[in-house]
């Protein structure tokens, strides 16, 4: 499986202010990332996760060093060409849902492929359709406030999803949730990973939501200190 | 997509009621004033003209030239008296009628009831140059007029005040607390483009009204009706001749007198109109100015109130153009909203000034066009920034606003 590498950090820096006050979040990161992975990244508030984890959904960009994604020098795209590669290729699932309010499960889900340019009816039963994959068929019609946190992260899910992306890039995704909810969600995360081959990063500093897991990297200090494989282990 | 946009507008809209509807206020009271007053503009203007062309085009009046207040005039002041209207009479060929008139508002009185009426001196000429006439009963006749007899012709206004539908013929009424035996009623003629109710009158012989009302000899106006056919010009010119022989002004000295025909009146009628309009134009819009501003900040606040839904559109893929088009059609929306209420309102107000000043309700489509198009501009123009704000918003940052 790491023949073939989804993405790449090859000595990725991430400089912030200048002078005195230069913080680096990043020091000379060196990762790869093969397609079909479960990864979880770990580690404490500024050890520099959250920072790969933006770099890595090209929502930011390295300020030395090379990111790489799909063979494409992503770093160095501007804001537009990035915005399309994350509408083509990957699929965000954040830790408060980050849902449109008042706004249906269904629309919600569509958002991506407005902005794909998808016609109305084929949104509508692509949206469906993803509804289904995780589980809230028959809620299509529900916003966010009718809809308890699980049932409202399963919806940022088939957002994500919809578009068939390559990556799932997940931040905290069960930080606001119960544990059962929690381990729902994850087993979710696990059968989208499994059945679909759907690559999925996720930052999360709880060791039995890491667990699910292939792959456990840690972050310290701006790199990575430990890169463990479950499979290994086994 | 667009069509998506817009719905989403729509539906944002929809979302602050309130909020929405006191932002449009500036531009729904901007575009009213503007639609109102152009459309009570432009149904004035059409008023005159239709008056003027009641009057008849071929109508030139005579009026003494008033004295300059300041006193520095450089001509002899003189009231217009019979000399100069048996001048005119004797000396103008291609003229159906030379008719000479004083008015005043004298107030009226039959038993208790009194009103106050514009009073007029005439001759029988001046129903001739006017082509005006009875409903009922009878003009005065010239050896009325020569004998300056106590008889008067009434317009329908005060007709309703006194009698009500009843006939007041052969009754007196009381005109400056000379008694008036009625014998006629004139057809209605309406308001005139100023608003002057054109019924409100009492016609009585010139010497009647010169003895017993004015207590002079003088004539305020002498009206010429120029036959049709023969330019207005021409008669104007040789009305001016005979006047300045008849006046005995020395060849260098200046007219001390006026002599007009309806279009030049008409003219300076209508143009006083467009400039009343144009000062209110500027007014309404310094109004939409107001309102433009308004949008613009309120879209300040929705792009910041926002600011994570932002942040979500732009990590699923938005480009900085998505968000730019959305907040801009946001505005759009907002302000061609308040220009369409601002047309309603506007068109509805004219409509009422139109019906209580009894002048024609004469909307412009182009000048409603108009209003729609530079209302959707001023959404547009103001909420650029506003908009060009959120489509710049960093998607980590945007997604991290709480």
């Amino acid at each position: 499986m790491p023949d073939s590498p989804l993405l790449g950090f090859r000595n990725v820096w991430k400089t912030y202010g200048r002078g005195e006050a230069k913080v680096h979040a990043l020091a000379g990161v060196d990762l790869a990332i093969a397609k079909g992975e479960f990864v979880a990244i770990m580690g404490p508030s500024g050890s520099g996760k959250s920072t790969a984890m933006n770099i890595i959904g090209c929502l930011d960009t390295p300020t030395a060093g090379v990111y790489s994604f799909q063979g494409i020098d992503a770093g160095r795209l501007d804001r537009t060409r990035r915005a399309v590669l994350r509408n083509l290729y990957i699929g965000f699932v954040f830790q408060g849902y980050n849902l449109l309010a008042r706004t249906t499960a269904a629309e919600n889900v569509e958002l991506p492929l407005i902005y794909r340019g998808v016609p109305a009816h084929e949104r509508r039963s692509r949206a469906m359709e993803a509804l289904e994959q995780v589980g809230l068929a028959g809620r299509e019609h529900h916003t966010p406030g009718e809809l308890s946190g699980g049932q409202q992260q399963r919806v940022a899910i088939a957002r994500a999803i919809v578009t068939k992306p390559a990556l799932l890039v997940a931040d905290e995704p069960t930080g606001n949730l119960d544990t059962a909810r929690s381990h729902e969600i994850m087993d979710l995360l696990t059968e989208l990973n499994s059945e679909l081959g759907l690559t999925v990063v996720m930052v999360t500093h709880e060791a039995d939501i890491a667990a699910y897991a292939q792959r456990t990297i840690g972050f310290l200090d701006g790199d990575v200190a430990s890169d463990t494989s479950s499979l290994e282990a086994a | 997509m667009f069509l998506e946009t817009v719905r989403l507008a729509l539906r944002s809209v929809r979302r602050n009621v309130l909020r929405s509807f006191l932002t449009l206020l500036g531009i729904v009271i901007g575009v009213a004033a503007v639609i109102a007053m152009i459309t009570i503009g432009s149904g004035t203007t059409e008023k005159v003209k239709n008056d003027i062309s009641k009057l008849g085009s071929n109508l030139l009046v005579v009026r003494a030239a008033r004295p300059d207040r300041s006193g520095s005039t450089s001509f002899t002041p003189r009231q217009l008296d019979d000399k100069d209207v048996a001048g005119l009479v004797k000396g103008l060929d291609n003229v159906n009628a030379v008719s000479a008139a004083s008015q005043k508002t004298v107030r009226v009185v039959y038993g208790a009831e009194n009103v106050a009426a514009e009073v007029t001196g005439t001759d029988t000429e001046y129903f001739v140059a006017r082509d005006w006439d009875v409903a009922e009963g009878r003009l005065f006749t010239e050896s009325e007029v020569r004998g300056g007899t106590n008889v008067c012709v009434i317009g329908e206004t005060v007709r309703q005040q006194f009698f009500g539908a009843g006939d007041p013929d052969g009754l007196s009424i009381r005109v400056n607390r000379m008694s008036c035996k009625v014998i006629g009623v004139l057809q209605t003629k309406g308001f005139s483009g100023f608003g002057q109710d054109q019924d409100n009158v009492v016609m009585m012989p010139l010497l009647t009204y010169q003895r017993r009302i004015a207590g002079d000899r003088d004539i305020d106006t002498i009206y010429v009706a120029a036959r049709d056919g023969v330019s207005t010009s021409l008669v104007q010119q040789n009305i001016e001749t005979i006047m300045r022989e008849t006046r005995r002004i020395a060849p260098d000295g200046e007219d001390n007198f006026s002599v007009r025909d309806m279009t030049q009146i008409a003219d300076a009628m209508t143009s006083a109109t467009t400039t009343m309009t144009g000062m209110l134009g500027a007014v309404a819009g310094v109004s939409l100015l107001v309102g433009g501003i308004g949008i613009m900040n309120i879209m300040l606040v929705s792009v910041t109130e926002r600011t994570r839904e932002i942040g979500i559109r732009l990590a699923i893929g938005a480009h900085e153009k998505h968000i730019l088009i959305q907040f801009l059609v946001e505005a759009t929306v907002l302000s061609l909203l308040g220009g369409l209420i601002g047309i309603a309102l506007g068109l509805g107000l004219a409509g009422a000034a139109a019906y209580s000043l009894s002048i024609p309700f004469a909307p412009s489509i182009a000048i409603i066009l108009l209003a729609v198009g530079f209302s959707a501009l001023i959404g547009m123009v103001f909420g650029f920034f506003p908009a060009l704000r959120g489509a710049r918003l960093n998607p980590i940052d945007a997604l991290r606003h709480e």
